[in-house]
């Protein structure tokens, strides 16, 4: 590892810091005054939010593929994690082990039913994939809805209330920087490639199936954990929660953010799910608004707010301090 | 073929057909190419030359015959498993990975050649960063070769054309093959550009001992570098041999040299 | 299961399906022309049936039929639709299909959302349509209202199909998918067509809520999108772009959730859905269409 890398890995994980040192802090000094609890919550729903905008971005923006049946995997998550974590309470463990081992369940049988779906699925492209996608997620909801240990159709409840912010948002940096890493190797480099173009991939050496299957699977490995931190979050949910809609809701907060984006992602994420907090006392025209901004960005910036820009934070200070020297902050490419 | 008797072909097909609906696009080719030999594919347009490439490449599968790849069978095999095999190719009309670097293109290509997993990946282990660094710089070396040297971190789409060209080569030397299908390398070219191109194939055939089919439609191009070409019309091969001999042959005049006056004629009324 | 069971389940599924056929019509014209999932079409059967509840009433005083609304659903349908296209999708033509399937979804939002504004999130209750008597056959009591509907939308696809091979602007149509660039040249004024496809595929719709109500009277806003992804998937199963495979796919996904319901009335969406899976890994390209591999 060059040391620049390393400096630069280090920048990253103070700014992260950073970040966080300031959300403690404003929290533990109830800088919101009675709403802080509110707040709080509002920022546990982004972090969840991010992780599962962020995964289905890897299906979207790196290899090109519209998936509109992302809530299924969302759901399979959510509810795996529910019945491992009501099967191993009491049982003596730490509510983090508790909390982990869950979202670990939900990710590894959201990531089999990823699998499951991709190996099938994939073989199609385009529109007939994403109407296939929807297909999927509809009979992964008609399961939920007749198995009796996921509430037999009627709402789940009594789940442990266990979405901490401060967990969560580790979590959430965790997930986004594992998703960030598989773009940023081998694995994202050819799965870029076959997005460009399948036939020159396959030309290429590069077995199409395999790593397009592997992506999706990944993808909905981290749905899933999204979707344990939604049911430990919700602590109640019903099969319908994750019904179409939501599935669009969260393509469209990848596209607004950015195609291939993961900065876009996360600030698209975090302003969307925001926003309907912000605008709960206008919340009859809060969706109508919402609708039309989606048209307006799409008219005027098809490829999403940020494009396939990623922040930098080493890029950042480089140019900062590029400016100091009186330099132009053009050496950051 | 001589040269290349008792030993075994790099490529042999036999009688390799394919069929669309009722239209026998190829039909009944066999070719041998040895170590380190230069063959030209040539024929009018629509004579099946690509699709020749196609079936060798795998995209489409052979309804009649087979074709061997240093003796082995490479019938029904998927295109990714054919280029680990040893085959690799360009295309007629360019396919890159538009939107990503040029030295991300070579590289994808090489993605066989590293060995480290998900998890690897993940936690940049020692052995990720190792085998990264070999592979910028086999990468590197071969954009060298292709002369693209300074272009790395460009977007292949915002190559010049005759750039775009030279960047397939690479990509499809990255595969480490045996066997290098070059499909219209020259289409698009000024003649210096050609010249360069030329230099080029005959580099790596010294460097890397490989062998190279071309399918070219600049015949000065053909004459120069190949040492036997055969001539498809119609999906079926009119004639075979070196390049004095085809240039001789009354067959090939009339089914392909005459019609590419006609079409000179054409293009020249049409200016 | 008895033959009257039988019989009745046919009839319903035929029914069912007729409704899925009409909405899969306008999937398929759209689709055909520019290539564009339009998941707004769904939401036009629920502007047509909100139109059908508030005209209704106006008819009946008039002393006219109350079907005859339909007209009025119709006009309105063909507006929007044609609005929609002109202000949200025309702009976003060319920019690719991820952009055309997001503002479709987007336009879907926000006319379900519009709805809610304008109408409330209570369910309307549309008066009745038709009153017509059951007649009996072979044992089967088979309300007249449901035989009605079959054959109104057996008329419209007769109908669509005639215009389609016999009219000028039917050819031009067809002609616009095969080559756009060719029928330009043709002197097809392209955008004509699309606006004429969307008037078309809207009107379509406004038919199909005149048959949804006459069979659910229950107006509710966000009632279009359940429904407008069946037919859609109705539209893929039967090969989308073609018009036959509209027909077919809606009649097959209505008579496989009646038939389904029977036996297992938790699972019929499911199953809809697998038929469309396992059909769609045979046939990628659905039941009538035409596998076309890409030119390498």
């Amino acid at each position: 590892m060059t040391k620049g890398k390393k400096l630069s890995y280090l920048l990253n994980l103070l700014g992260v810091l950073l970040v966080f040192g300031i959300f403690v802090l404003l929290f533990e000094t109830k800088a919101f005054g009675a709403s802080t609890q509110y707040i709080k919550g509002i920022c546990t729903t982004a972090c969840y939010t991010i992780i599962m905008v962020a995964s289905l971005n890897l299906v979207v923006g790196c290899m090109g593929e519209f998936s509109l049946g992302h809530a299924g995997f969302v759901s399979v998550g959510a509810y795996a994690s529910a019945i491992v974590s009501n099967l191993l309470t009491g049982k003596g463990l730490p509510d983090i082990g508790l909390f982990l081992a869950a979202l670990t369940a939900g990710g590894l049988a959201a990531g089999l039913a990823g699998l499951a779906v991709g190996i099938p699925a994939l073989r199609l492209k385009g529109d007939y994939l994403a109407i296939v996608t929807v297909a999927f997620a509809e009979i992964i909801r008609v399961c939920f809805c007749n198995f009796e240990i996921t509430g037999g159709g009627k709402t789940m409840s009594g789940i442990l209330k266990l979405s901490d912010f401060y967990w969560c948002f580790w979590i959430m940096v965790i997930c986004v920087t594992v998703m960030y890493m598989y773009i940023r190797s081998r694995f994202g480099r050819t799965v870029k490639a076959i997005r460009e173009d399948y036939i020159a991939a396959a030309a290429s050496g590069i077995n199409v199936t395999y790593y397009k299957v592997l992506t999706f699977t990944v993808s909905a490995f981290f749905a899933g954990v999204g979707g344990g931190i939604y049911a430990h979050y919700m602590t109640a949910m019903i099969p319908t929660n994750f019904n179409f809609m939501y599935s669009a809701e969260l393509l469209s907060e990848v596209i607004i953010g950015g195609i291939g984006s993961l900065t876009g992602s996360i600030l698209g994420a975090a302003f969307l799910s925001s926003l309907p907090e912000m605008m709960r006392q206008f919340s009859q025209f809060r969706m109508l608004a919402y609708s039309v901004v989606l048209v307006l960005v799409m008219i005027f910036r098809p490829g999403g707010i940020f494009g396939e820009w990623e922040f930098s934070l080493t890029r950042l200070l480089a140019r900062l301090r590029g400016r100091y020297h009186g330099k132009t902050g053009k050496g950051g490419e | 073929m001589a040269e290349t008797a008792g030993k075994i072909p790099v490529l042999r097909a036999q009688n390799l057909g394919i069929q669309f609906g009722g239209l026998k696009a190829v039909d009944s080719f066999s070719l041998e190419i040895g170590q380190s030999e230069l063959v030209g594919l040539i024929g009018p347009n629509g004579a099946g030359k690509t699709t020749v490439f196609n079936l060798i490449t795998g995209v489409y599968k052979p309804t009649e015959g087979s074709f061997y790849l240093n003796g082995e069978c490479m019938n029904g095999k998927k295109t990714h498993q054919i280029v680990k095999a040893g085959i690799a190719r360009t295309f007629q009309n360019i396919r890159l990975f538009k939107k990503m670097t040029v030295i991300d293109n070579v590289k994808a290509a090489m993605n066989a050649e590293l060995s480290y997993g998900l998890v690897q990946a993940v936690f940049r282990t020692p052995a990720y960063w190792r085998e990264e660094k070999k592979l910028t710089e086999r990468a590197r070396e071969l954009l060298k070769i292709v002369h693209l040297s300074g272009k790395e971190d460009m977007l292949a789409s915002n190559l010049p054309y005759g750039q775009q060209r030279r960047l397939e080569i690479a990509r499809a030397l990255a595969t480490d093959m045996k066997l290098l299908l070059l499909d219209e390398p020259a289409a698009g070219m000024n003649p210096t550009e050609t010249e360069e191109l030329l230099e080029i194939i005959n580099y790596i055939r010294n460097e890397f001992k490989i062998s190279v089919l071309l399918i070219e439609h600049d015949m000065s191009l053909v004459m120069k570098i190949c040492e036997r070409i055969q001539v498809l019309d119609f999906g079926t091969t009119i004639a075979s041999g070196t390049p004095e001999e085809i240039a001789r042959n009354p067959k090939v005049i009339e089914a392909y040299l005459g019609k590419e006056e006609e079409a000179e004629e054409e293009v020249e009324t049409d200016a | 299961m008895t033959l009257s069971l039988f019989i009745q389940s046919l009839i319903n599924g035929l029914n069912q399906g007729a409704i899925y056929a009409l909405i899969a019509l306008g999937y398929t014209m759209v689709y055909g022309i520019i290539r564009m999932i339009n998941f707004a079409h769904g939401d036009f059967i629920m502007i047509g049936s909100y139109t059908l509840f508030y005209t209704i009433p106006l008819m009946v005083n008039a002393g006219m039929p109350a079907w005859l609304s339909v007209i009025f659903a119709i006009v309105i349908c063909s507006a929007v639709g044609v609005l929609v296209e002109t202000i949200a999708y025309k702009p976003v033509r060319k920019a690719g299909s991820m952009s055309a399937l997001i503002t479709a979804m987007a336009m879907s939002l926000f006319l379900e959302n519009l709805a809610m504004v304008l109408f409330g999130a209570k369910p309307h209750n549309v008066q009745k349509i038709f009153s017509l008597p059951s007649v009996t056959l072979l044992g089967v009591a088979l309300p007249l209202n449901v035989l009605l509907t079959i054959a109104i939308g057996v008329a419209m696809m007769l109908g669509l199909q005639l215009f389609i091979k016999k009219t000028k602007m039917g050819k031009a149509m067809r002609a616009v998918p095969q080559d756009r660039d060719a029928s330009i040249l043709a002197g097809i004024n392209v955008n004509r067509v699309i606006t004429v496809t969307f008037a078309i595929g809207s009107a379509l719709a406004a038919v199909a809520a005149l048959m949804y109500c006459a069979k659910y009277p229950r107006v509710t806003n966000d009632m279009g999108s359940m429904m407008g992804i069946k037919a859609f998937i109705a539209a893929v199963l039967g090969g989308i772009g073609i018009i036959p495979g509209a027909m077919l796919g809606g009649i097959l996904v209505g008579l496989i959730e009646i038939f389904v319901k029977l036996f297992a009335p938790g699972w019929y969406e499911a199953i809809t859905y697998a038929t469309l899976i396992l059909i769609l890994l045979v046939k990628p390209s659905g039941i009538l269409g035409k596998n076309v591999g890409e030119k390498v």
